[in-house]
């Protein structure tokens, strides 16, 4: 007599569904999605936890439903805003990750300056080909002042760090996948 | 007949202290830390940061000025207390321009360890991005006023140690600002000298010596190990017997 053994079940039902988390960078230097890949080895571990939706890391240009989104970067100027808004309307929670996600950081420091002048400086009063402001309709227009996220959409997370540590961030990510209020202490928790 | 024992409790721990201190200098001492910014051992406190606000009895108070009284029950460490000093510290990043990654006093900056110590994982308020000159006529001293939080430790020890009343605060409210005593303003005409105390007691970044800013790297630097609490916890013990 043959006893019939249900076949174990597998396919995606099988675990916990695995959390989507989609990652871009504004106006800064991607130093924070370095840093992201500073998690080593752990990066297979995070795998395991989470899919990628859009980000550097899967090429993916739009952002579909995610549970974590993660933001480097200041707002710069129109695309940035566009992204961002995106970003919100998409995901969960949104994690501002370095200081110009935060503050502002570096790009912010042109906020005492006129931007006309900036870009008359760079491109106009410099020896070179050229002499003129780029202005094309593919260009995002820059904005007046330079923007942390938080003072254009909500922000339910920070990790400030210039940029913040692989460690910090992992400790971050890994406290928001569990379900714990995430906790940053020094000298995780820098601001350089 | 027994004598009151000079003491009083800091969130419940009995701290002992000498007549004429204050509650920040016993608990200091006693190597328990309450945050503070305008405070420091070699002036005269004058309470103007409102950090090291405590619950004395039941009533606020600035721990900087408060003298220590016999049996006091004094409240610091508490998550109302040290939410409004984040909120305080938040304020005072908003307020100015502070860029700690691209501060050379980053990592020995006070207000920055403040900041650690409380927890503060953003600005939450809206940037001001007020514009303020930078002084950089005197050829030691640089003076970055957008890194400024106007505590007025400059203004007292250029007063009271150099004796030369270099700096001063003036305008009000939104509009203060620090001043150069000089006939034109700037620092490189004033009678500072690298030496003196007041180029030396800038808690942040804004009273700083030039050609030195990164002599010690990043990583390196006062506050980058251990934490302003721990620190202040490991002096009182070092000056213990």
């Amino acid at each position: 007599m043959t006893v019939s053994v249900p076949a174990p079940h597998s396919g995606p039902a099988a675990g916990p569904r695995k959390l989507k988390v989609a990652t871009a960078s504004l106006s800064g230097c991607f130093g924070c999605h370095m840093s992201l890949l500073d998690l080593d080895e752990r990066l297979l571990q995070l795998a395991e936890l989470v899919e990628f939706d859009r980000s550097p890391i899967t090429d993916i240009k739009h952002c579909g439903p995610c549970d974590v989104g993660l933001i480097e970067g200041s707002v710069c100027n129109s695309e940035n805003v566009h992204v961002l808004r995106e970003f919100r309307s998409h995901c969960k929670v949104l994690i501002a990750f370095g200081a110009c996600a935060v503050a502002g950081g570096l790009p912010a420091m042109r906020n005492g300056l006129d931007v006309g002048d900036c870009l008359k400086e760079i491109y106009c009063d410099r020896v070179g080909p050229g002499g003129l402001i780029p202005n094309d309709r593919e260009l995002p227009l820059l904005l007046d002042k330079v923007y942390p996220i938080n003072e254009v959409v909500r922000v339910d997370y920070f990790i400030p760090g210039c940029p913040p540590s692989g460690d910090a961030i992992w400790k971050y990510l890994t406290d928001v996948i569990a379900g714990r209020m995430p906790r940053l202490e020094h000298p995780m928790l820098r601001y350089d | 007949m027994s004598e009151i024992p000079n003491s009083f409790t800091l969130d419940g721990q009995l701290v002992p202290f000498e007549p004429g201190q204050t509650i920040l200098q016993a608990a200091l001492a006693a190597g328990h830390y309450i945050p503070h910014l305008c405070s420091s051992p070699e002036l005269k406190p004058h309470g103007s940061c409102k950090l090291c606000t405590v619950v004395v009895n039941g009533r606020h108070g600035s721990a900087c000025t408060a003298h220590a009284m016999p049996g006091q029950d004094v409240q610091s460490d508490t998550p109302d207390l040290n939410g409004k000093r984040r909120l305080q510290v938040q304020m005072l990043f908003v307020e100015g321009n502070h860029f700690c990654p691209g501060c050379e006093k980053s990592g020995n900056c006070k207000l920055q360890a403040v900041a650690y110590d409380l927890e503060m994982l953003n600005p939450h308020f809206p940037h001001f991005f007020p514009q303020r000159p930078v002084d950089a006529s005197h050829p030691d001293i640089l003076l970055d006023r957008n890194r400024c939080i106007m505590c007025e430790q400059c203004v007292e020890a250029s007063r009271d140690i150099d004796g030369k009343e270099v700096f001063g605060l003036a305008g009000r409210g939104l509009a203060s600002h620090l001043v150069v005593n000089s006939p034109s303003g700037l620092l490189g005409d004033s009678a500072l000298e690298a030496g003196d105390k007041a180029a030396n007691i800038c808690p942040v970044g804004a009273i700083v010596h030039k050609r030195v800013g990164y002599a010690k790297p990043i990583g390196a630097r006062d506050y980058d190990t251990l934490g302003i609490r721990a620190q202040a916890r490991a002096a009182a013990e070092g000056e213990g017997p």
